[in-house]
């Protein structure tokens, strides 16, 4: 290779001031340096950053790179295997015996037939906000209460249990939470998953864990699938939603057009995915030797792929690091891809297409209710990447 | 064989659904499993783009495309 090979010390854990969007500057760096670089995993193990589209695509389809948590080298103890259950964290055959028999309940007809109630959940949500009236924190009022209703309703978790597991799921989920916490709500949500999963087997309603409960996992499997899926679905499209609401409103232009266009809707989603990618990135582990971007990958050597920076390469995505919406965005990496591709992204459309146009729809005059430097952010530590809070305010009609 | 003819492989689908998103008058999934159901093995023109894009997105690689070259018929 005739191309000199970039190191990145270690990963980022900031972004640049001012730009809450935007993968950290020694990411985009390394992107320019070329779509590999040599690394040091935080935990102190050498490894790659891949950063380039075309590599990440390529990993993510590749069965030579491994998923398993177990053969992460990442940190200088051993990990355990991924429990019964978290098939993101498995390779085949595991893997697919997880997923299989979830696929048929998250298909892309099966989905859009909950817009109307994702419509239903999201006007009740703006109804009470208008009631309310301004300020409001939008991630309390909006971005979190949507995508739990949803997934809950799906799983049938009970209506009255909603709020303190919703709760839990955020702890666990803002990577700002002491290690303690963190396993006491870890744990919190495994003991209330496990309850949940005895209660579909004696009592089965109408609900995808319910569905399970035929199948011939055990509870065990099924408390797994069921603490994936609910952090899932909870997690990812709520940041989604507000740190979405965040960039629409520092892309005046953008709003204006989605506003006066809603059938741009589409495509925003998926431009707000793309230049987003809340789940920032992901790990793989090398089985065997593989040659990548010209560098051979050692066995035993585990890959972080930047999917964010990925979403940004110039190579693939003209003008990448501006936000838009009429942009044919096809082929975006963040729902990832290959046999891990996200198994719920067709409902995270459908909860993102229906609520963000209703929204901005609602609140003509919306806007920040903070100066936009003022947005707590969560650090780039926790794996979903969002805003902890985001004030809002608009115009009350008549005044 | 002048026209786009396409293969999908059910045992490497994993149910994602991009296809059925990108070029749903040519594909749909099984209600059942969810994996991909071809509607259209030799889809007319209109639908040609659409399905040329829903094999690319493919996260399995289970759509296969045959496009002979102009010059070939």
């Amino acid at each position: 290779m005739t191309e000199s090979l970039h190191t990145v010390a270690t990963l980022p854990t900031t972004r640049q001031p001012g730009c809450p969007f935007d993968p950290p500057k020694e990411l985009i760096e390394a992107r320019r340096h070329g779509p590999i670089s040599r690394f040091t995993h935080p935990g102190g193990k050498p490894g790659w950053l891949i950063t380039g589209y075309d590599l990440v695509r390529s990993v993510l389809a590749d069965p030579r790179f491994s998923s398993r948590k177990d053969l992460l080298n990442v940190v200088d103890f051993e990990l355990p295997p991924a429990p019964p259950g978290e098939f993101l964290l498995m390779d085949e055959p595991q893997h697919g015996r997880y997923r299989k028999p979830l696929v048929g309940k998250f298909t892309v007809r099966r989905m859009r037939l909950l817009t109307e109630r994702v419509e239903q959940i999201t006007a009740a949500c703006l109804d009470a906000m208008e009631k309310a009236g301004p300020p409001t924190d939008l991630v309390g009022s909006f971005a979190r209460p949507i995508p739990a209703i949803i997934i809950c309703e799906l799983l049938g978790v009970p209506y009255d249990d909603r709020d303190s597991f919703q709760e839990q799921i955020e702890k666990f989920m803002n990577g700002e939470t002491s290690d303690e916490d963190l396993i006491e709500a870890y744990t919190a949500t495994q003991d209330y998953v496990a309850q949940l999963v005895a209660a579909k087997r004696a009592h089965p309603t109408d609900d995808v864990l319910s569905e399970l409960v035929d199948s011939d996992l055990s509870d065990e499997e099924l408390q797994g699938i069921g603490l994936i899926l609910l952090a899932a679905g909870l997690d990812t499209t709520a940041n989604m939603l507000s740190l979405g609401t965040f960039a629409l409103l520092r892309n005046p232009a953008q709003l204006a057009a989605l506003r006066a266009d809603p059938a741009l809707a589409d495509r925003a989603v998926e431009e707000l995915l793309r230049y987003l990618s809340v789940a920032k990135s992901f790990m793989r582990t090398a089985l065997e030797d593989v040659e990548l971007g010209g560098q051979i990958i050692e066995a035993g050597t585990t890959v972080v792929l930047s999917y964010h920076t990925a979403n940004r390469d110039p190579e693939r995505f003209a003008d990448p690091h501006t936000l838009d919406i009429t942009r044919q965005g096809v082929g975006h990496l963040a729902f990832g891809h290959g046999i891990h591709q996200c198994l719920g992204q067709q409902l995270a459309r459908v909860e993102l297409r229906a609520a963000l146009p209703a929204l901005i729809e609602r609140f003509p005059t919306l806007r920040l209710a903070v100066p936009a430097e003022e947005v707590d952010l969560r650090p780039e530590t926790a794996d979903i990447y969002g805003v902890k809070s985001l004030p809002v305010t608009w115009d009350k009609a008549g005044s | 064989m002048t026209t786009t003819h396409l293969r999908v492989d059910r045992e490497r689908c994993i149910g994602a659904g991009m296809c059925a998103l990108t070029a749903p008058e040519v594909f749909d999934q099984d209600p059942e499993d969810g994996r991909v159901l071809l509607l259209h093995a030799e889809p007319p023109t209109a639908q040609r783009a659409a399905a040329r894009m829903a094999a690319g997105v493919c996260p399995s690689g289970a759509i296969t495309l045959n496009e002979p070259a102009s010059s070939d018929s």
